[in-house]
């Protein structure tokens, strides 16, 4: 008697969501209606004509295409009847008229959404008997392939890049059966987002360059869940490894998270860890040595006392083992006292005020961001706040009765209206062209900003434009205000905390520098390099995954646990080589607080961190997994309790099976001749198998999947199936805890260091492909990232006897000047992750220009 | 004149008049009568005219122009639109060529009135680029009309203001569909969209929106000029007023006839000088190349937008192309498709797709070199994306219907063709 | 062939902004002022379109997927006169093929060519709405139509004596 509307479908009564299209309705409702151009993110377009269906109405029968008809109540509709049937295999027959028969070669070949359809829907013998229509194809840069010959004309491509992710240098030419997806002319496509174009097209047109290179079948690689190392989003993904090696990254749907979409950072930036920039073998001061014997000179050289450098970018589980080893006194932040200060702060101000997700700004109707430079910072969030900009164009659709899913008719329909978004950044943004309001405003006045529009919240007096803001976020049914640490200046957390604390409906995103700076301050450190350096004494230092070189503790006796070789590495008095965050089980904390657990995506990388630190400070027995250190994380630090539930424990059974069930690997390896038939190798760590044993598909904790895997359905374009709604939650909840509660207790905040007050403001300028020395030792985002310059005002340039192209030397780093009218006088504009090695002000003396010959 | 009012105050030599010769003949008044009535009467009179659009689809003027929300009440902000479709590209129309170079006062007119009717400020006349001089007539026409004080500001002190302007197109025939010349005026390219949301609803640039033909504009004046009763009257059927036929192809005087709504076929090709080849009529389609074959025994049917769908053909744009016994439909088919395929936008799949597949074989028919198989991909394409909802919009299925409506009356013929060729090029039939 | 400059001329880059005030913007102005240039010129060079689109403020993909899209834009160089012949069906039924096979005769040359000596450049047309006149062909800058074609038609037209 609920008023639940339902619909019939090839006699099947089932329920749907009002105001859904009817393949959206099937497909929630466990029926996979065949389809091309819809895609779960992008709407509906109609432009395939594969999803047609026969709606039943006063007894007669018509074919309809499923995603542009709304779903109603009481609605009668066929799948498996003759005339629809046929209707769809045409379809795909007229498809392939262009189409090549080169599945055998294709890098796509085995996850294809055309591929799947094809079958589904018999298509067989090929009648059409004239000469194919051929493309050229185009060199797109370092991170795609293009193959147009490919293309199937479902424009998911340039509704993706376009519409969905604001790109502009990729467009379709021509017409009728001559059209062609690509750029005015050769050339690197611009959008930071465009690796997503590999899982977007249905077809084999676009796909991950490297890979491309030495490909797999899906079904001969493991699949490993994993979340992104690349900045504090957290973005789920799926690694895929073949004979050691790992070949290949993708997005993992996560409802709250990244949803569909990556940004190319998170896609291609794990590839590193197949670059020979690793820390290969043990070194003492330089040398090779094998691993015990390194282990016994670790052991030495911290025997009287060491303190431990944490790595906000290292797991819990590493970071937990290095405090236990060193003890809480000596546990410091690898990163500037600032920093782990603001940390703090973040953390503080998430614990008052609701939390947004990445999913709760997509769905925000007015945003306020802080100074954060989100594009370079934390890019899948600004992903999500261009959807952001669309609320005002979506509700005006909404009032001329225009559904949202119907996407072309809300873009014609909204007017063009932008939802009120407003930038405070002292640099022009990526995403000033879709805001509402971009307002320029020095480093050190974005906060008062924010604290203005806080001020006029509370019905005090306010500059106009502060106003202006506070009128339409008041105005909002669901605003959030956006903040971080990207601008590397102190305030901006606290003023962005206290607009929403003026603001009931409005959430808080505030956004740290990395992947687990939130886990790292919720369990709290006695402060940050600085403080470190001022506690060390003599003592030596553990360095986990950090770079000591052009800090003050550059100097002391170093033993490094690093998965990158870095200058501390080479010079340190022992190295020890770990597990990147890909190759060993470990748990980190996002942005909003969510802890999350990524699995080892390959069975025989070097150890954890946790492993060699506990075998260096017998801190747990050799047989302990990661179970063991996170049970013992929640004893000793409660705040993280929850970290243990990201993901089920080691020993759940069944485990869940990494590889697919038609896995050929084990019996059918080509390498050398040989045909394995041992042991697979046991993840102690995972509950995942690294064979096809285990549980598999709709069987498996969101947690440990790494994709649907339904029959018929390999490819990214299934992903809708695992989704309790499309586009919602996963089937079984999204994966992840907050471990970041209302009133929790909170660690104790390290002291903030005053600013200095004179000199040049730093200003971090962000690359979104280039956030890590990581992401420029590994191919291919090392060829897509910029060039490191300082920036500096024209005048102030001058001043400082530089001029563009000059190089000049800042806190050990040399870098090109560029001149930028754009940049405020007074300020210098610097590698972020170098900015976040030097003081918030610089004086201009220490700028020193190259004499050149 | 007023049994042919939409052509009557034509030129011989088809130069457009001076605002001053055309006020002169009458012109203008039918605007002046109806900024005096409110714009709900001016669209009832209309109404009871039934004047069914002329640009291929028949569909009541009134009736669309009833959807058009009055000032203030759509959401949103903006003017209303009016668009004028001048972008006539239908194999064998040229009918609205005449009316754009030889009456552009006659569209200026129709286009204040109408824009009065529906509420809109702001009127384009999309042109195909191909038709210079109708572009620059109407330009001239437009700018006269402004300086006189009949377009612009509050004209003739009604209170009501319309800004009119050409832009001319670029080449497609999917520009002329309506929602696809709405995207075109955008900038963009024209891709049909879906509907709903109609234009009246969200159109161009998201605001309420007219399309109607050009020849449905130019009418409407007289239809204020003399009443909804007489515009009826001209008619021989239903369908109110006179019809711009043209007749072209095998007749002896291919042109065009200004001739009441529900003429005949046999009454057109007779006027046009008859039947010439061997002058026996094989068939003819009597709506532009999306209309399907007819033949001899439908030559007394009354041709009005009704009447040729009954026959299971289209009135279309109401321009008939005739053959004789020594031309060949399938040489037809195969020119029409050619185009229908290259003119495609390439949105939808059966049409960007299928009908390359289809022109091919027609090529091969006409050749000799189709195989018995390639038939059955001609009534699987008519069967499969011809009715409506399979395809974006109605290009595919304009196609579609002189495909099925030959290979439901020149079945021997295709089969002959495979023979060797087309028979009839050869002598043989 | 128009020579090249790296600017717009001032006339054009007028009348281009022109457009963007008569049409609302730059979006709708896109594709008139691809026809500004062709005017102009002819035709629209990667230069000129590169120039435009950077006034215009859109990028060059976005100005190339018009220019590609509407067939009457001409993104290669063409003859000092352009003749579209129709190809539609009347113009088919009354002889259509023999005028086109005289016209590829005398320029030596197939539809999208142009002549060697830059005269020509011949193209085949959707249906010219003249229909009256077929087998009609529509010659040079205003698209001049003319018709009924036969073959010593084509041969007066080239000639210049019709
Ligand atoms: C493929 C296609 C091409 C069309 N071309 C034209 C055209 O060139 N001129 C025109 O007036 N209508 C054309 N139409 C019809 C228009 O979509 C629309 O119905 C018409 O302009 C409305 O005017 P009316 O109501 O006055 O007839 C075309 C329709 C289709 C499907
Ligand atoms: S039928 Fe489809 S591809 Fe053809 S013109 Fe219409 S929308 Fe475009
Ligand atoms: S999925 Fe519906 S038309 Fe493509």
């Amino acid at each position: 008697m609920s008023d639940t509307p339902k619909l019939r479908i090839d006699g099947r009564e089932v329920t749907f969501r009002p105001g859904v299209d009817l393949l959206t309705a099937c497909i929630e409702a466990g029926v996979m209606v065949p389809h091309f151009c819809w895609h779960g993110a992008l709407g509906s377009v109609g432009a395939c004509r594969l999803c047609a269906v026969t709606v039943t109405e006063n007894g007669r029968d018509r074919i309809e295409m499923s995603c542009m008809t709304p779903a109603t109540d009481g609605m009668e509709i066929k799948l498996r009847d003759p005339e629809s049937e046929d209707f769809r295999a045409r379809v795909i027959e007229w498809l392939m008229v262009n189409h090549p028969h080169d599945c055998a070669v294709c890098e796509a070949g085995g996850a294809c959404h055309l591929q799947d359809m094809t079958v589904a829907t018999g298509h067989h013998a090929r009648r059409a008997r004239f000469p194919k229509r051929t493309h050229r194809n185009q060199d797109l840069g370092p991170l795609l392939t293009h193959e147009m010959n490919r293309c199937i004309a479902c424009y998911r491509c340039t509704r993706f890049y376009r519409g969905y992710a604001g790109g502009r240098d990729l467009d379709v030419f021509g017409a009728h059966d001559n059209v062609y997806f690509g750029r005015a002319e050769d050339g690197v496509l611009e959008s930071p987002f465009a690796g997503n174009l590999a899982e977007v097209c249905p077809t084999g047109v676009f796909n991950d360059k490297g890979w491309s290179k030495g490909y797999a079948r899906p079904w001969d690689m493991m699949h490993s869940p994993s979340v992104c190392n690349g900045c504090s989003v957290g973005c789920n993904l799926t690694i895929s490894e073949r004979h050691g090696r790992i070949r290949r990254v993708e997005n993992r749907y996560h409802g709250a998270i990244n949803g569909f979409f990556l940004c190319d950072r998170g896609r291609f930036g794990p590839l590193w860890v197949e670059s020979d920039a690793r820390l290969a073998t043990p070194l003492i001061r330089g040398a090779e040595v094998t691993p015990n014997a390194a282990l016994a000179a670790a052991r030495e050289v911290i025997a009287q006392g060491a303190i431990g450098i944490a790595s906000p970018r290292a797991s819990l589980e590493a970071n937990y083992a290095l405090r236990r080893l060193v003890g809480a006194e000596r546990f410091f932040a690898g990163v500037p006292d600032a920093e782990a200060a603001q940390d703090a702060a973040i953390v503080a101000a998430l614990a008052s005020h609701p939390i947004a997700s990445l999913k709760d700004i997509e769905t925000a109707d007015a945003a306020l961001v802080l100074g954060e430079d989100l594009t370079g910072h934390a890019p899948r969030a600004a992903l999500a706040l261009r959807q952001t900009t669309r609320a005002a164009e979506r509700a005006l659709a909404a009032e001329k009765g225009v559904p949202h899913w119907l996407d072309n008719a809300v873009r014609v329909a909204g007017e063009g209206r932008r939802a009120a978004v407003t930038l405070v950044t002292p640099l022009a943004d990526a995403l000033d062209g879709v805001a509402a309001r971009a307002l320029r405003r020095d480093a050190d006045a974005v906060a008062a900003f924010g604290r203005a529009v806080a001020a006029a919240l509370r019905g005090e007096a306010a500059q106009d434009d502060a106003r202006a803001v506070a009128a339409e976020l008041a105005a909002a049914e669901a605003p959030v205000v956006i903040a971080g640490a990207g601008l590397g200046v102190a305030g901006t957390v606290e003023a962005a905390a206290e607009v929403v604390a003026a603001l009931p409906k409005a959430r808080l995103a505030l956004f740290p520098a990395e992947a687990n700076s939130l886990g790292l301050a919720l369990m709290g450190v006695a402060g940050g390099l600085e403080a470190a350096a001022q506690a060390r004494g003599a003592r030596p230092v553990i360095a986990l995954e950090t770079d000591l070189e052009g800090t003050p503790l550059a100097a002391a006796q170093v033993v490094a646990l690093e998965a990158l070789a870095t200058a501390t590495t080479a010079g340190a008095q022992v190295a020890l080589p770990v597990a990147s965050f890909a190759e060993a089980a470990g748990t980190f904390v996002n942005h909003e607080g969510r802890a999350q657990r990524a699995f080892a995506a390959r069975p025989d990388g070097p150890p954890a961190a946790w492993r060699v630190l506990s075998a260096l400070g017998g801190l747990w027995d050799a047989d302990a997994r990661v179970d063991d250190v996170l049970a013992r994380l929640a004893e000793d630090l409660p705040v993280l309790a929850g970290a243990a539930e990201a993901a089920p424990g080691s020993g759940t059974k069944p485990c869940a099976a990494r590889a697919p069930r038609r896995y050929s690997g084990r019996t059918a390896d080509d390498l050398a001749g040989r045909v394995p038939e041992g042991m697979p190798p046991v993840d102690p760590d995972g509950g995942l198998s690294w064979s096809m044993e285990g549980a598999q598909g709709a069987a498996v904790d969101p947690a440990r999947s790494s994709g649907p895997a339904e029959d018929g359905l390999h490819s990214p374009s299934a992903a809708c199936l695992a989704q309790a709604y499309v586009g919602g939650p996963l089937k079984g909840g999204d994966p992840g805890v907050r471990v970041i509660r209302p009133g929790m207790e909170l660690a104790r905040t390290p002291d903030a260091p005053a600013h200095p007050a004179e000199g040049l403001r730093v200003i971090p300028l962000h690359d979104p492909f280039a956030a890590h020395p990581s992401d420029r030792a590994g191919a291919p985002l090392a060829e897509r990232a910029g060039r490191p310059v300082m920036r500096l005002h024209p005048e102030d340039a001058a001043a400082l006897g530089l001029s563009e192209g000059a190089l000049a030397t800042v806190a050990g780093a040399r870098l090109p000047v560029v001149c930028d009218a754009g940049l405020p006088r007074g300020h210098v504009g610097l590698p972020a992750a170098l900015s976040r090695r030097v003081p918030a002000r610089i004086d201009a003396a220490h700028i020193t220009p190259e004499d050149v010959q | 004149m007023t049994e042919t009012p939409l052509t009557g105050r034509a030129r011989a030599d088809r130069a457009p008049h001076t605002l001053s010769e055309w006020q002169a003949a009458g012109g203008y008044e039918a605007v002046a009568r109806a900024l005096k009535l409110p714009p709900s009467e001016v669209l009832d009179r209309v109404d009871q005219a039934n004047l069914n659009g002329r640009g291929g689809a028949g569909f009541p003027a009134a009736k669309k122009w009833k959807f058009m929300p009055e000032p203030g009440k759509s959401p949103g902000d903006g003017p209303s639109y009016l668009v004028v479709n001048g972008d006539e590209m239908e194999p064998g129309a040229f009918k609205d060529r005449f009316l754009l170079e030889a009456l552009p006062h006659q569209l200026v007119e129709g286009a204040i009135i109408t824009a009065y009717a529906t509420h809109a400020s702001v009127a384009y006349v999309l042109i195909r680029d191909e038709y210079r001089t109708a572009i620059a007539n109407v330009k001239r026409a437009i700018l006269e009309a402004e300086a006189a004080g009949l377009l612009g500001r509050d004209i003739l002190g009604s209170g009501f203001s319309l800004t009119m302007k050409v832009k001319p197109s670029a080449g497609r025939y999917i520009v002329g569909e309506e929602t696809a010349l709405i995207e075109s005026l955008e900038g963009k390219r024209a891709v049909p969209r879906k509907r709903p949301p109609f234009p009246a609803q969200s159109g161009l640039f998201g605001r309420p929106t007219t399309v109607n033909n050009v020849e449905t504009i130019s009418l409407v004046p007289h239809i204020l000029e003399h009443g909804p009763q007489w515009f009826r009257a001209l008619s021989r059927t239903e369908e109110g007023g006179t019809k711009l036929y043209a007749v072209s192809g095998r007749v002896h005087k291919p042109g065009l006839i200004e001739a009441p709504m529900g003429t005949t076929a046999r009454e057109l090709i007779e006027r046009s000088g008859g039947v010439s080849g061997n002058g026996v009529l094989r068939c003819f389609q009597p709506g532009g190349g999306a209309s399907g074959f007819l033949e001899a025994a439908e030559l007394d049917i009354p041709l009005d937008f009704g009447n040729c769908a009954k026959a299971g053909s289209m009135f279309g744009t109401g321009t008939m192309i005739v053959l004789d016994q020594t031309a060949c439909p399938i040489g037809v088919l195969a020119r029409h498709q050619r185009f229908y395929a290259r003119e495609s936008c390439g949105w939808c799949t059966p049409c960007r797709d299928g009908l390359p597949w289809v022109a091919r074989i027609l090529d091969a028919l006409e050749e000799g070199t189709a195989r018995p198989g390639d038939l059955e991909i001609l009534r699987m394409t008519a069967r499969e994306a011809g009715p409506r909802g399979r395809t974006f919009c109605d290009l595919m299925g304009g196609a579609m219907s002189p495909l099925a409506t030959a290979l439901a009356r020149f079945g021997d013929l295709f089969e002959a063709h495979l023979d060797g060729g087309c028979p009839i090029r050869r002598g043989i039939l | 062939m128009t020579p090249q400059t790296s600017h717009l001329p001032e006339p054009l880059r007028d009348a281009i902004l022109g457009a963007m005030d008569s049409f609302g913007g730059a979006r709708p102005a896109m594709l008139e002022s691809l026809r500004l240039i062709q005017h102009e010129e002819g035709w629209v060079s990667d230069d000129r379109l590169a120039q435009a689109a950077a006034l215009l403020g859109v990028s060059a993909a976005e100005l190339e997927n018009l220019a590609t899209f509407y067939s009457m834009i001409f993104r290669r160089p063409v003859g000092d006169t352009v003749i579209l012949l129709c190809d539609g069906a009347s113009c088919w039924l009354n002889g259509g093929d023999a005028v086109r096979d005289r016209l590829m005769e005398r320029l030596g040359i197939g539809f999208g060519q142009t002549t060697a000596d830059g005269k020509y450049t011949l193209i085949n047309c959707a249906c010219l709405g003249g229909c009256d006149k077929a087998p009609a062909a529509a010659l040079g800058r205003d698209r001049r139509l003319v018709g009924p074609l036969d073959a010593a038609g084509v041969d007066a037209l080239l000639e210049g004596r019709e």
